[in-house]
């Protein structure tokens, strides 16, 4: 497969787009468990929810 | 289970805890069943093997302007229906649409210089996607801003609603408007003028781009609504320290 004389153009389009794709997945991922990480540290505080539910559970 | 089910947050985690890992993989595999036809379709007649930037650019474009359509029917259910996870559902969505359109705006760049050659030029579409990039940046900035969740709310759908006057502008600019962008070639009158070779892959890739969002989406909107509840509970904490 030759990607002509605009090989940059194309391959930097698509390296840039699977990049920032990344960025995003790996940003919620790391979000995700930074809030459980502190409804953990609340439920270990003796912190209940109103529903007399454990803070941590998020189901 | 019933939309009106989903209203409530407890059973919205419930089940965006076992849909995301299915929605994930689905997502995977269309994404590389995309990529592959994309290396696989022929070069274009005039473009050459630029073309295949189409696969990567349309979609971003399109779901650039797609999120914020979503984020404008959030923003009615904040303001009309105040639906609790309307503004948790704008929020989120929020980054990921800014990040689709500076996608789309970079790769039609790099598309551009060497089919247009230059990299940018004033004209309609490519001004008035420039500011809906700007506009998703002024709505994350005001959700930070203000430390209310409800004013913040409130502000930020008022914003996203007006803001949506800009989507048609940016559908129709290439129309209204003498512009160096092509008109639509795929949603217009008449079908699309694209051949079955660039088509089919970038509907697949479309596909899987939204299916990318849906799946970043509910992700995001799970990560706000454990956030809004840290929030609670530290407020309650707070409260119950001070009495």
């Amino acid at each position: 497969m030759s990607l002509g004389p605009y090989a940059s153009f194309i391959l930097t389009s698509y390296a840039l787009v699977a990049a920032v794709v990344l960025i995003l997945i790996l940003s919620i991922a790391i979000d995700y468990r930074r809030q459980k990480e502190r409804l953990r540290e609340l439920d270990a505080s003796g912190v209940v929810r109103r529903s007399g539910r454990s803070a941590a559970d998020i189901q | 289970m019933t939309l009106l089910d989903l209203a409530n947050p407890t059973r919205f985690l419930t089940l965006t805890t076992r849909l995301l890992p299915w929605l994930a993989a689905v997502t995977a595999a269309l994404l590389l069943i995309g990529l592959y036809q994309s290396a696989m379709a022929p070069d274009d007649y005039q473009q050459g093997a630029t073309v295949k930037i189409m696969f990567i650019h349309v979609p971003n474009a399109w779901l650039s302007m797609f999120v914020w359509g979503v984020m404008s029917l959030a923003a009615l259910g904040t303001l009309v229906w105040r639906h609790p996870l309307a503004d948790v559902a704008a929020k989120s969505a929020a980054p990921i649409g800014a990040a689709f359109t500076f996608l789309a705006l970079v790769t039609g760049s790099l598309w551009g210089r060497p089919m247009w050659g230059t990299y940018w030029e004033w004209d309609a579409r490519l001004t008035s996607v420039l500011i809906l990039f700007l506009m998703y940046l002024g709505l994350i900035a005001l959700w930070r801003a203000v430390e209310d969740p409800s004013r913040a709310a409130r502000a930020a759908a008022i914003l996203t609603l007006v803001g949506a006057i800009n989507l048609p502008i940016i559908k129709f600019s290439v129309e209204w408007w003498n512009t160096l962008h092509q008109p639509a070639s795929v949603m217009r009158m008449g079908g699309s003028s694209l051949d079955r070779a660039f088509l089919i892959p970038l509907l697949v890739m479309a596909v899987a781009f939204s299916l990318l969002f849906v799946t970043l989406h509910l992700a995001a909107m799970r990560n706000e609504i454990l956030r809004r509840r840290v929030r609670s509970l530290q407020m309650m904490q707070a409260s119950q320290r001070a009495a």
